[in-house]
This record gives structure tokens, C-alpha cells and sequence, in this order.
């Protein structure tokens, strides 16, 4: 992975095959997370008839989605669950679009990247979704600290930090590009 | 009395509502890059490079910062619009 740079416009980088298909497995992962979630929202006849798409007042259980879907409200309990019945649903769904325009324009077996303005928005937040959900996986909880999961020797861990600092560089590269 | 005060109790609140506009708060997570932060504050919310680097120091270093303030409506969108980026942001009522 070379940094991306900006020429006429676009952000032109390049990706390894290797890099190329962890990135579409990842954010292929945090569809189906996305989808998991939106299979639970209740079946309303109602919504099918005036197309009001509700999502459920609970927040998710797995802390990772959670994340993908903070509460509107901090503190109070009532509010919160009626803005996440109310957002949710169009919140998933503008998410999922990101993960769809990155993998429309990944190039499978890795080659060059080349995204229009549109395209590396939706890049930059499919690829912090998918850190986001990294983190909390890893148990990251610190600015400035490695996860503690890394000290017990856990390959899978080892493995996940090493990719969540690949994406941090990929992004950070992205949005120093998109500032130029 | 109890027919008179349930009306009075309502046009208090609403003169609260009124009076006490809904601010959008961006909370300090270990996630979020500072360059991203940023970037995101000057797309969504139009601010200038500056302010939006003086509001991410403030979410990075108090922990939290108001980045909006506006209608309901407004910060519901904003919050959405936020949230869709993958910044933990939160509205409430400014008191």
C-alpha cells in the first residue's frame, strides 16, 4: 500500500491482491452485521403499506454494532429508544451504501484505486465502520494505548491489530489526500 | 385547579422548548483519527479548517464538545449525519 495522492481531482492508490481481498472480507463482515441487525427490527404491515421503515427501540446487543449505532441521546432512556426507532433503519442503510460503493470500486486482485469525491467519502466511513468494529472486538480502550488483549499471546488478537493498524494508515492516508 | 394546571405546566414546557435550543455533542473515543475528525466537521458541518480543528482539540482533549446548535429536527439530522461517518455523537437540550 502506497500512500493515495490526489491527481485531477481523484485519489489514485494502489493494493496488493492480499490487501485488496482482506478489505472486501472485512467490510463484507461489517454488512452482515449491518443486516443482522436490520433482520431484527420488527415486521410491521403497517411500514410495508406507507413505506415508514421502524427500527427497534432496544439497542443492539454486540458491542460492536453498539458502536455502528450509538444512542441519540446520552441519558435519557425514553428519547434515545424513539430516535433509534425513528433513525436506524435509513443509519444502517447509509452505511451499507458506503460498504457497496467501496467494494464496487475495489479492484479484486488488488491494482489501482481510483475514487471520485463521492466514492472516497464512502470509502473513508466503510473503513472506519469497519475499525470501529475492530476495536471493540480487541477490546481497544485507550488513545494512546495497544489493547490489553495484545499481552495474552492471543494470535487472532496479534492478527487483528496488526490489520486494524493497516486500515488507521489506509484512512489517515485518505483523508490527508482529500485535504490537499 | 387541577383543570387549570395541566394547561399551565404545558405552555411552561413549551416555553422551555422555546427558549432552550438542542445542541449535537461529539464524545472522545480511541478510534476516530484526528485528521478524520477534522475532516468530517468541515464537510458536514460547513465549519472553516480552524474551527474545526479547535472543536476535534476540544473533543480530544475534554473528552467532549458541542459541535451544533439548532432546532430538534436539525440536531436529529446532524447526529444521523454524524453517526453515519462513525463519530459518536449525541444531542440534548441545552440548559
Amino acid at each position: 500500500m502506497h500512500r493515495f495522492k490526489k491527481r485531477f481531482g481523484r485519489l489514485t492508490g494502489q493494493l496488493s491482491s492480499v490487501e485488496a481481498s482482506v478489505l472486501g472480507d472485512l467490510v463484507d463482515q461489517v454488512r452482515s452485521l449491518l443486516a443482522e441487525r436490520r433482520a431484527e427490527h420488527s415486521v410491521d404491515p403497517l411500514a410495508d403499506l406507507t413505506g415508514m421503515a421502524m427500527g427497534t427501540a432496544e439497542a443492539p446487543q454486540d458491542a460492536a454494532v453498539r458502536r455502528l449505532l450509538p444512542d441519540f441521546h446520552a441519558s435519557d432512556a425514553d428519547l434515545a429508544a424513539g430516535l433509534r426507532q425513528l433513525h436506524e433503519p435509513a443509519l444502517i442503510a447509509a452505511k451499507d451504501t458506503a460498504a457497496v460503493t467501496l467494494l464496487d470500486s475495489l479492484p479484486r486482485g488488488g491494482g489501482t484505486v481510483r475514487l471520485d469525491e463521492q466514492q472516497s467519502v464512502a470509502w473513508m466511513s466503510a473503513l472506519n465502520d469497519v475499525r470501529l468494529a475492530i476495536a471493540e472486538r480487541i477490546g481497544l480502550n485507550d488513545d494512546d494505548e495497544e489493547p490489553a488483549a495484545l499481552a495474552d499471546g492471543d494470535e487472532a488478537v496479534h492478527t487483528m491489530w496488526h490489520t486494524y493498524q493497516w486500515l488507521t494508515m489506509v484512512l489517515d492516508s485518505l483523508v490527508v489526500a482529500s485535504m490537499e | 385547579m387541577s383543570s387549570a394546571s395541566p394547561i399551565l405546566e404545558r405552555d411552561q414546557q413549551e416555553a422551555v422548548d422555546a427558549d432552550h435550543p438542542w445542541v449535537t455533542i461529539v464524545w472522545n473515543d480511541p478510534v476516530n483519527l484526528m485528521s478524520y475528525v477534522t475532516l468530517v466537521f468541515m464537510r458536514e458541518l460547513g465549519h472553516p479548517r480552524v474551527t474545526a480543528e479547535k472543536l476535534m482539540m476540544d473533543v480530544h482533549t475534554v473528552g467532549r464538545a458541542s459541535v451544533s446548535t439548532g432546532t430538534r429536527e436539525k440536531m436529529e439530522t446532524t447526529v444521523a449525519t454524524l453517526q453515519a461517518a462513525g463519530l459518536w455523537a449525541t444531542m440534548q437540550q441545552d440548559v
